[in-house]
């Protein structure tokens, strides 16, 4: 992502299940099913002309080729302020150079 | 008195007496993470209230001169314990180290009913077990009572200490009854590394356990100490060779219980069998708490972390293999079957059959006695919010998020697990 210049992102550890095979679990005489496997959730906000290339940063450094890879979802957003400034929309998510 | 000998002594005590945070560390690892804390507190008290116990009457029950059931009061509240000497260590000391093993044995039979006994009643039972069935059965074996009139082989406390324990819990089990979630949701331990810390700080303390039962710094405590230290290896090597045959995985939880099931079977054999006699023990103890522990999960008995077949079993096969393999030889005492001397094995079954059904008819009289004064088990809701909620007014892992100071605990309301209801006086100081 940061190779990418996609410098504003959130990210999360969830669990899921994305249709991959379970992992078996054995604990003395209990065999457990783990429905669930841990996942990395991103939030990230982009301008109009960044979507194309974090979405390509994502697949390719995501992809492994087997089930449960994930997904990417591209949303329309109806409005950003940037709490620091109270800038708005494009200005909002554009990066400012560190002082 | 000896010098050497209660250098040793001393040291032994403190290792025994560090098992038992031990085996909370190795049974709070096995349990949900919201129950972490009464199961580690089941242990821990169990340093209290044992201990104290013995100190004002425990001793006496079990090593005062008596008849062949148990010591007479003459010993109680330590009278006539003191400096003098007791063997070639001093009594006092004898009288501590002795009382460690109490405090464990008792806080052994924890494991088979955590996550749902209301601590109350617990502590209770525990004062009650380690009175009314441990001293009486440590003076049979130790005391000079009947078994140990029999000529009973139990170096460091199999019988005594483990099929004790593992009967007691299995009797606990059934009267207690499984867990809501037993058998219905899949209940994993939340935090094996703990389980390994606790196997390994237990066998630590296992060398005083073994080593310091010879009550002396000689040739027998060495023998009981490379003893402790090659059958749980043996064990641990078999019982990964049986989970990689199983599961095709050599598992962490499984190579913690090899430890102990090996630790417990070579208890009663420890300053009787050769080093290689320790280490065919150990592997050969492997297959039965092995294959119990598989059977026992598909069965209604819900002996949560296995009391019985980890130390029930455990102690049963290496109490019977004592009366196989034991050798003149190397203990100076009585050879076993596998030396000529069939009879042991014999004095050894009997030992086995007498303790685990006095303990075990003990054990469930107590819980009667405890549970008509008080309900043994926690309601259905406290069992699903967890018992460090509702028993300590604790959790193992709080995040501390959403926590308001309460400034005057003492005026507000009280009621586990419910909703604060007084006013918040955060702001008005």
């Amino acid at each position: 992502m940061f190779r990418a210049d996609v410098r504003g992102l959130t990210l999360h550890r969830v669990e899921g299940h994305g249709g991959e095979t379970e992992r078996v679990e054995t604990y003395r005489g209990t065999t457990v099913k783990m429905k669930l496997s841990e996942k990395v959730r991103l939030d990230i906000g982009v301008s109009d002309h960044f979507v194309e290339p974090t979405v390509r940063a994502i697949l390719a450094s995501a992809h492994t080729g087997s089930v449960g890879d994930g997904k990417v979802f591209v949303l329309p957003v109806e409005k950003v302020y940037r709490i620091r400034t109270g800038e708005e929309d494009q200005a909002a998510v554009t990066p400012v150079a560190q002082p | 008195m000896d010098r050497a000998d209660t250098a040793w002594l001393l040291v032994a005590t403190a290792l025994v007496l560090l098992m038992t945070p031990a085996l909370g560390f190795f049974y709070g690892g096995l349990v949900r993470s919201k129950n972490a804390l009464n199961t580690m507190m089941m242990s821990v008290s169990a340093l209290g209230f044992v201990g104290v116990a013995w100190a004002l009457a425990g001793y006496a029950l079990a090593f005062a001169p008596g008849g062949a059931f148990a010591g007479d009061l003459g010993r109680a509240l330590l009278s006539g314990v003191g400096l003098e000497p007791q063997g070639s260590v001093p009594h006092l000391l004898f009288m501590a180290f002795q009382g460690t093993f109490a405090i464990i044995t008792a806080a052994l039979i924890s494991g088979a009913i955590v996550e749902r006994m209301r601590f109350g009643p617990y502590l209770a039972f525990l004062v009650l077990w380690s009175l009314a069935v441990y001293a009486p059965v440590a003076h049979w074996v130790w005391g000079g009572g009947f078994l140990a009139k029999l000529g009973a082989l139990d170096f460091a406390g199999g019988t005594v200490v483990h099929i004790n324990a593992g009967a007691a819990a299995l009797v606990a089990a059934v009267v207690l009854g499984p867990r809501k979630d037993f058998a219905r949701q899949a209940m994993l331990p939340h935090n094996v590394p703990f389980t390994l810390l606790g196997a390994g700080l237990l066998w630590f303390g296992w060398f005083g356990f073994n080593g310091g039962s010879a009550l002396a710094s000689n040739a027998s405590a060495a023998l009981a100490f490379v003893n402790t230290m090659f059958a749980p290896m043996a064990t641990l090597v078999v019982w990964t060779l049986l989970d990689l045959r199983r599961t095709g995985r050599a598992t962490a939880v499984g190579a913690a219980t090899a430890i102990v099931v090996g630790l417990v079977a070579i208890t009663p054999a420890a300053g009787y069998v050769s080093p290689l006699s320790a280490i065919l023990l150990g592997g050969v103890a492997a297959f039965p708490s092995y294959f119990a522990l598989l059977w026992r999960a598909r069965t209604r008995l819900d002996d949560s972390l296995d009391v019985v077949a980890a130390h029930g079993l455990g102690g049963t096969v290496g109490a019977l293999l004592t009366g196989v393999l034991a050798q003149k030889a190397w203990n100076g005492t009585a050879d076993g079957l596998l030396f000529g001397n069939p009879r042991q094995l014999l004095v050894q079954a009997l030992s086995v059959l007498a303790v685990a059904a006095y303990s075990g008819l003990a054990t469930f009289g107590l819980l009667k006695l405890v549970g008509a004064v008080a309900p043994l088990r926690v309601g259905a809701r406290e069992e699903g919010l967890g018992l460090d909620v509702t028993q300590h007014g604790e959790e193992a892992y709080t995040r501390g998020e959403g926590a308001i100071l309460v400034l005057h605990p003492d005026e507000s309301v009280e009621g586990l697990g419910l909703p604060e209801t007084a006013p918040a006086e955060g702001g008005s100081g």
